[in-house]
């Protein structure tokens, strides 16, 4: 009897291995498509961008502040959409301790300066030029919206566009105490 | 669990059919066989022998041969549809919308439900892969069912066993010697050395046997696609592999995704083709033109140790390279293979400021579509103003112009030409073939002069950790097959009783024909009595085929 009952647990344990084998490659061949190397809950890439005044804006510079990273294109039309709504909030959260710091997918200084000023975006505006934050973020749809909690880490990762009261409660959750 | 208590006082587990100790038949079915069943030494497999829990059931699943060859024609069927069609990877257009259409514009109704049966992206769907897993499983638990047993029976060999299984084995021979009758296991030990056999003895018994390992081929054959499926597993492991796909314009420098820290510059593509008159198959086929070089000039550059993603005016070159067909660039690991590419997109556009009746020009102006400018200066202090730029024009929305994408396919222009007569300026929109005059008829136009275009590269970007496990898999693989192929298990038994009666048997897992004339050579040197083969075919050729049926039964055990 007694035999018997290691010999069910030597088959249990080894179907076991097998089962863990089968789902953890299934489970990363499904997500693979989608390889996010950032994660909600993982510390957010540090990355240094050159805003359209010449200013230089680096994430590890802003320890202590929340971050909202928004990836976008003068293409785009809910990024068009998104970028009133995100420019009231930013009046209200900017004396809050939080910054949104837009990043444009490599498009020229003339067209991305023109959209600014058109849309009167209130906060810095940075050009990708070498596609490098994107491709450090494996950004794929535009936009992009990236919440970075005050500790560096990702609160939320939102693709598609934002309705103002979602922009506004985000915000708020990455709010410094 | 029942035993089955032999004849000799072994305890046997249940299913046995021939005793692990002495080679007695157990079970009735046995002992009706005039020739007893050698697969597996006659051990129980383990999975048949006891049917009970919920662990045992799946794994008599899986350990089924019936199961495993169900299984192997499944995943063949599937694999083999999914190469009617082209495979969605291949088809280069983005959306699913535009995947369906294209399934079902070029290949009609057959198109349709290939694509909606998901036939078209077969190999990367969850059940594809399940099916595969499942056959490993399958591979891994018929293996660990059969070979265990099988090794405990090779190990554990008597030297003596009982006559009922000497009698039962398929070559045997009795009587006496012709002569020398006394010396005859000295003979027999003697001569089974000289052909490289293994020689045990016990009293008056005669244990030989050469060729044991290649009993183990299938097995190790087993290990290494075991090993070679965990290769391709790897795949999916953060940093064993990378299959990225980057496109690159001349003059344009880019971060290499799947490649931290790196960045490429493009600077040439370049198109080379034959210059011949089209001749033979080419002029049946209808192709004009024969590429002779598709070609990347590119750099690759770095980023300084302590940089962060988006620093990228502080690059160190690390090589420059003519990236062409079959010549990747390749650096730690990395190589970056020329795959695709895209001629004379639009890169900056000339223009005429011009009057429109006397047709005179102020100057020209360039504008570098990557890169417009505020405004250009011409002569005589007329200026241009840029207002705005859509590079692929989408027509208008409430009176806006739209743009459809980032790239330059169909670039419109808001410009403001400030001239001596208008030196208030005047406001033209300029799209290809399309010129709205918003604020009235004006006296000067942007006459369009000329484009300067420049190509693209598309470049793959792999790295394959997983090749060396590969490799070896398939090495492991092919010393199984050779094992079992080119040796085989070749065994003979001999008792001589008081009297003097000398009893054979032997057997083989194959090639029965080389086993007969190791007897014969033995029978000679022994003077022993001539052996019988108790299933004698009718021609050697048959002969061959069971011995290989035999192994093929017990060769994979799936």
């Amino acid at each position: 009897m007694d035999k018997k009952k290691r010999r069910s647990i030597t088959r249990g344990i080894i179907l076991a291995v097998l089962a863990v084998a089968i789902g953890y490659t299934v489970y990363a061949a499904w997500t693979k498509d989608k390889i996010e190397i950032v994660n909600v809950g993982s510390k957010a890439p540090d990355f240094e961008v050159v805003d359209l005044n010449g200013e230089k804006h680096r994430l590890a510079d802003y320890d202590g502040k929340g971050v909202l990273l928004n990836f976008w294109g003068t293409w785009c039309a809910p990024c068009e959409r998104e970028f009133p709504a995100m420019t009231r909030q930013y009046e209200t959260y900017k004396d809050l301790g939080v910054q949104i710091i837009a990043v444009n997918f490599a498009q020229s200084d003339f067209e991305v300066q023109k959209y600014v000023d058109n849309m009167g975006m209130n906060f810095p505006v940075a050009i990708d030029k070498t596609k490098s934050v994107f491709t450090a973020y494996n950004i794929d749809p535009l936009p992009t919206s990236i919440f970075i909690k005050p500790d560096g880490t990702v609160d939320r990762i939102i693709t598609g566009e934002m309705s103002e009261a979602q922009i506004a409660s985000y915000l708020e959750s990455i709010k410094p105490e | 669990m029942n035993k089955l208590l032999c004849e000799c006082g072994h305890e046997n587990p249940e299913g046995t059919k021939l005793c692990q100790k002495c080679g007695r038949p157990l079970s009735a079915e046995e002992k009706d066989k005039k020739i007893a069943d050698m697969r597996y030494e006659g051990t129980a497999i383990r999975s048949k022998t006891h049917n009970k829990s919920i662990i045992d059931k799946v794994w008599n699943f899986f350990s089924s041969v019936k199961v495993g060859i169900a299984l192997i024609i499944i995943n063949l069927v599937v694999a083999s549809i999914g190469t009617i069609l082209p495979q969605e990877f291949y088809v280069s257009v983005a959306t699913d919308a535009e995947k369906e259409k294209y399934y079902s514009d070029v290949y009609g109704w057959f198109g349709e439900i290939y694509y909606s049966l998901g036939l078209s992206d077969v190999y990367s769907s969850i059940w594809f892969q399940i099916l595969v897993l499942m056959l490993g499983v399958s591979i891994i638990i018929a293996s660990i069912d059969r070979g265990i047993p099988l090794h405990k029976s090779l190990k554990n060999q008597r030297v003596k066993r009982h006559a009922s299984f000497m009698k039962r084995q398929r070559v045997i021979a009795e009587g006496q010697p012709i002569k020398n009758a006394d010396d005859t296991l000295e003979l027999v030990e003697q001569k089974l050395k000289e052909l490289n056999y293994k020689v045990r003895r016990e009293d008056q018994s005669i244990l030989a046997e050469r060729g044991r390992f290649s009993r183990y081929g299938p097995y190790v054959n087993h290990v290494g696609l075991i090993v070679f499926i965990l290769g391709v597993m790897l795949h999916l492991i953060p940093g064993f592999y990378v299959d990225d796909s980057m496109w690159l314009r001349e003059g344009e420098t880019r971060a290499i995704p799947g490649m931290e820290g790196y960045f490429l510059k493009n600077d040439k593509f370049i198109l080379e083709t034959h210059d011949n008159a089209p001749q033979g198959e080419q002029l049946k086929q209808g192709v004009n033109v024969v590429a002779k070089n598709f070609q990347t000039n590119a750099t690759l550059y770095k980023q300084k140790a302590d940089a962060v993603a988006g620093q990228a005016d502080d690059l160190e070159e690390v090589k420059e390279y003519e990236i062409r067909v079959n010549h990747p660039l390749k650096h730690e690991g990395y190589a970056f293979y020329q795959m695709d590419y895209r001629l004379n997109e639009l890169k900056s556009m000339i223009f005429d400021l011009t009057h429109k009746e006397t047709e005179e020009s102020l100057g020209q102006l360039t504008i570098d579509l990557t890169n417009p400018e505020d405004e250009y200066e011409l002569n005589d202090g007329a200026k241009v103003k840029l207002l705005a730029y859509y590079p692929d024009f989408a027509g208008f929305k409430d009176g806006v112009p739209q743009t459809a994408t980032a790239s330059p396919n169909n670039p419109a222009f808001i410009f403001k030409m400030f001239t001596a007569e208008k030196p208030e300026g005047e406001t033209s929109f300029v799209a290809i073939q399309q010129t709205l005059e918003p604020n009235g008829e004006n006296i000067y136009k942007m006459k369009f002069a000329n484009v300067e275009t420049r190509n693209m590269t598309g470049l793959t970007i792999r790295y394959d950790r997983t090749l060396p496990v590969l490799f070896i898999g398939g090495i492991i693989f092919m010393i199984g097959v050779v094992m079992g192929s080119y040796w085989n298990h070749r065994r003979i038994w001999i008792e001589q009783s008081a009297d003097g009666t000398v009893h054979l048997a032997a057997h083989t897992n194959k090639n029965w024909f080389s086993m007969k004339k190791d007897l014969d050579k033995l029978t000679d040197a022994a003077h022993l009595p001539q052996y019988v083969d108790q299933q004698e075919p009718a021609t050697n050729e048959q002969q061959e085929l069971e011995g290989k049926e035999e192994t093929e039964k017990e060769g994979k055990p799936l």
